[in-house]
């Protein structure tokens, strides 16, 4: 079946068959996933979106038999090649995983042996299924070729931690594609890496697949990522596949309230648009109710949604879950384009950094750096992980204490570290962490969380403090119940708006944010982003905002400075950078941004890349 | 207000008014309670505890009266027989076990005080108060606990004051090195980062940001310090380093009673079997706070799925 000669021919054969399959939680719980269905032919690629929660990781591992702990397949076939794998014994189960179908994992860091040489790992594959590959040594070289990897005899025995991201998760490839499977589930393996590397793994899994005929199913969060990946998507809402189709017409037409809502918070780096988010959560198993799960968030949503479960129907060639899917059809979802960020007027600007050099113990993280905020205006930092962006606002908030050079504060310089600086400074200088999961004290009440940054900073009364943390919570669009509230009795979303909403009550001049959506899902990614904006633009801030995100960067900056290894590669105008870039790396940068495509055009196929350049 | 900034507040999640702000630190102890575990080991420690309580104000005769026959065995009137000198066994096992008690809960209150100030700064701190305190630790976890115990006793002379500090002291290091590391991990969060950016004393970061979320690896060990606290003191009592005589304590008992072990074995069983009730007792209720903790302190990646499904499932 893997020959080459029958590849041609195999290419169009439905390899991958789901039907109704249904994941409860124990034996007669409510159902994680339910009525999902969907064929892959061979060589095809399909996508599985959707925001975390909606059940996508829940059926990726379900195609491989698996289930996490307390759940359980209670209804549904897996046809793969015709075989049902959900009917086959243990024994037979555990044969086919890893031979027949393989599964790549999101983290390749935790998920490679890090007491185990890369080879070994490689050849264990195969080990546990002989047979299934040939002769063991030269497969492994084969496959590691495949992976644009070189099998030099001191790759294969390097270990995991001597490789870059993008060379681990090319092991994890090759270890899923060495016994040439029928079937490969990816558990959005780019996740973590950055949008170059992330590029080069796309386009070996793509040439993989299609190589051997293999269908693969693409889980991933990120819609742009997969829309140049795959041939279709399926997306996932609340257990359910709410709409499944070709890529190009279900990104380009959406259909769906929630695709339409997904799709209009995509930042793109080509236009300037203001993002819409989804307000709302997502209804978690079992409390689903009766009706459509996604009523309660829909503009569409009419009093029948809310009692009468939809059913799937075709529509505009692909099949969408919604009672009213041909209404909506009908109806054109509209990009608000964002108010274009008019660059300041030259003023004397409110924070400058000039040669800021700074580094970790030993090892060197910024050269040199400069960059100014003008007042009232927004200024971007982007680079790749490891560039120093969150070292450099580190050494600007006080976090950092290790650096030489100026930064220099509304005319006046400031101090090295947060203690040396004065209860003054810090509180017109504020910093909003990336991950709200840990920036928020779990003992703490939002109100106590709040109350002790007015503490700190103000010496107002505590009816003058409560009047005051009231009024902030309003500001972030959040209820006032929320203040005898614990962090973990919250979301993602109204955690991080509780930690803007920290930094905004005592009122800075200048606010630092660092990667502040990258832990967030797309729709809320765009709530915050656009409340930030609101803000900024309302209270007249200056703003450095943080983000490896390019597409982000149009949508509320007015300047960006690209960093590279430390040292700033480019800096000036956003529309100047993202639309005529100047250096290489910003080029390349820009190039490698995975967009959301919305029309036939998918995005070129570049040759493989050199194996050494992950 | 643009377009898409919410109009509304979004709509509290149907679960939140279950999770209510009631629960945390008081809950979490009512739920180690109410599993099987728990409630079987707090009740074995409360039997002896209340034993040891209200036993002198009901024990039948006074501790040191010689009422019976040395060794004599039990009979209608005293239930537990006699000691080697003729004391009844009952009122003496009713009357030794408070000042163990107390010594013990002293020995751990002041063990958890001084390892938790010692194990958190170091670990906060870092650098060289991290260097010098920790080195301290290694310096007195060298010594095995009883022998450092006996060393300071055989220098002052037995105290009892002197007995609980010797055992609170030899506890310290053992709670410094793991409240050391539980900081270690609270302390890179940023919530403590953010309190320091407020211009918080370092002080008061470790008071009111670090500690409220060591409060249950500080249960735990407390827990656990406790049955160790009860263990050497009695084992020192059996050596001889307790009250002196004639006061009853069950570590002395054993020791006195041992020679009479085949005439009236009941001397020496029933408060050997109270200390192991005692100590078991407390371990296992330690136990199920441990394990509903775990289920309460998740991390963020566990929450998620938790907060999916095990909320549903422990319906």
């Amino acid at each position: 079946m893997s020959e080459p000669e029958v590849r041609g021919a195999a290419q169009r054969e439905v390899r991958l068959k789901v039907t109704g399959l249904e994941v409860r939680l124990g034996r007669s719980g409510p159902d994680v996933v339910g009525d999902v269905s969907f064929a892959v032919p061979a060589g095809q690629v399909l996508g599985l979106v959707g925001e975390s929660g909606s059940g996508k990781t829940t059926v990726a591992l379900a195609l491989l038999g698996h289930t996490r702990r307390g759940l359980r397949i209670t209804a549904g076939q897996v046809l793969l090649d015709g075989t049902d794998l959900l009917a086959l014994s243990p024994r037979d189960l555990r044969a086919a995983r890893g031979a027949r179908v393989s599964y790549v994992p999101q983290d390749p860091s935790s998920a490679l042996n890090p007491t185990l040489r890369v080879g070994t790992q490689i050849r264990e594959v195969l080990r546990v299924h002989p047979g299934a590959a040939g002769d063991a040594g030269d497969r492994v070289a084969e496959v590691m070729r495949e992976a644009y990897l070189d099998p030099t005899p001191e790759m294969l025995r390097r270990y995991p931690h001597q490789l870059s991201g993008g060379q681990q998760q090319r092991i994890t490839l090759a270890m899923a594609f060495a016994c040439r499977p029928s079937l490969i589930v990816l558990d959005e393996p780019t996740t973590g890496l950055d949008v170059s590397t992330q590029r080069h793994v796309l386009d070996t899994v793509r040439s993989l697949c299609r190589s051997y005929g293999v269908a693969a199913v693409y889980v991933s969060h990120d819609l742009a990522v997969v829309s140049g990946l795959v041939s279709e998507v399926a997306v996932m809402y609340a257990g359910r596949v709410v709409e499944i189709g070709p890529v190009a017409r279900l990104f380009g037409e959406p259909v769906h309230p929630y695709t339409r809502g997904l799709i209009g918070a995509v930042p793109s780096p080509e236009r300037a648009e203001a993002l819409a988010g989804i307000d709302g959560q997502q209804p978690r198993p079992g409390r689903r109710g009766a009706g459509c799960s996604f009523a309660a968030r829909c503009d569409h949503a009419t009093g029948d949604c809310t009692t009468e479960a939809p059913e799937p129907v075709t529509v505009a060639g692909r099949s969408v879950r919604c009672l009213r899917a041909r209404e909506i059809q009908a109806t054109h979802p509209e990009r608000v384009p964002a108010v274009a960020g008019k660059p300041a007027a030259p003023a004397a600007p409110a924070l400058s950094v000039r040669g800021v050099t700074a580094s970790y113990g030993s090892t060197p993280v910024l050269s040199g750096v400069g960059l100014e905020v003008p007042p009232r205006a927004c200024v971007a930092v982007v680079g790749e992980s490891g560039s120093g962006k969150t070292t450099l606002a580190r050494c600007v908030a006080g976090l950092h204490g290790n650096w030489t050079g100026e930064i220099t504060f509304q005319g006046a310089p400031l101090a090295r570290g947060a203690r040396q600086r004065d209860k003054d400074v810090l509180r017109r200088v504020q910093y909003i962490f990336q991950n709200p999961y840990t920036s928020l004290n779990p003992r703490k009440t939002v109100g106590q969380i709040i109350d002790q940054q007015l503490k700190q900073f103000t010496g107002l009364s505590r009816r003058d403090r409560s009047a005051r943390a009231a009024g902030v919570l309003e500001d972030v669009s959040l209820g006032q119940d929320l203040l005898s509230c614990y962090p973990d009795q919250l979301s993602g979303g109204e955690r991080q708006r509780v930690a803007i909403a920290r930094a905004l009550v005592v009122q800075p001049e200048l606010l630092i944010c660092d990667e502040v959506t990258s832990s967030l899902d797309v729709s809320v990614q765009a709530i915050i982003v656009e409340l930030l904006r609101r803000i900024q633009r309302e209270r007249h801030l200056a703003m450095i905002f943080i983000t490896h995100n390019l597409a982000l960067v149009r949508s509320i900056a007015q300047s960006a400075v690209v960093l590279r290894r430390g040292a700033v590669a480019e800096s000036g105008p956003v529309g100047q950078i993202l639309e005529h870039p100047a250096d290489p790396y910003t080029r390349r940068l820009m190039q490698d941004v995975p967009k959301l495509t919305r029309s036939e055009t998918r995005f070129e196929t570049h040759g493989p890349p050199s194996p050494r350049s992950a | 207000m643009t377009v898409n900034a919410p109009a509304v507040p979004p709509a509290a999640p149907p679960s939140r008014p279950l999770r209510g702000a009631g629960r945390r630190r008081s809950s979490v102890l009512l739920a180690a309670v109410r599993t099987p575990r728990g409630a079987i080991g707090l009740g074995m420690a409360a039997m002896v505890v209340l034993a040891a309580v209200i036993g002198p104000l009901v024990a039948p005769y006074a501790p040191d009266a010689l009422v019976t026959l040395a060794l004599g065995k039990p009979n209608g009137q005293f239930l537990l027989g006699g000691d080697y000198l003729g004391r009844d066994v009952l009122s003496r096992v009713l009357d030794g076990g408070w000042v163990l008690l107390v010594m013990a809960a002293c020995a751990t209150a002041l063990g958890i005080a001084g390892g938790a100030l010692a194990g958190v700064s170091a670990a906060y701190l870092r650098g060289v108060s991290d260097g010098i305190i920790m080195r301290a630790v290694d310096v007195i976890l060298s010594f095995p606990q009883v022998v450092f115990a006996l060393l300071l006793l055989s220098l002052l002379g037995p105290r009892l004051w002197l007995i609980t500090i010797a055992v609170g002291v030899s506890h310290a290091p053992q709670v410094a090195r793991v409240l050391r590391s539980a900081t270690l991990d609270v302390s890179e969060r940023d919530f403590v980062k953010a309190a320091e950016l407020q211009g918080m004393r370092p002080i008061k970061v470790m008071a009111k940001e670090i500690l409220p979320n060591l409060i249950s690896p500080l249960m735990v060990e407390a827990g656990l310090r406790l049955t160790y606290s009860i263990v050497v003191i009695a084992g020192l009592a059996f050596l001889g380093f307790g009250q002196p005589p004639p006061a009853a304590n069950w570590g002395t008992m054993i020791y006195e009673n041992r020679i009479g072990l085949s005439v009236n074995p009941w001397a020496v069983i029933v408060p050997a079997a109270l200390i192991a009730l005692l100590t078991i007792g407390i371990n296992t209720f330690t136990d199920a706070f441990a394990r509903v903790v775990i289920g309460v302190d998740r991390r963020p990646e566990q929450a998620a799925l938790i907060d999916d499904l095990g909320q549903e499932l422990s319906k």
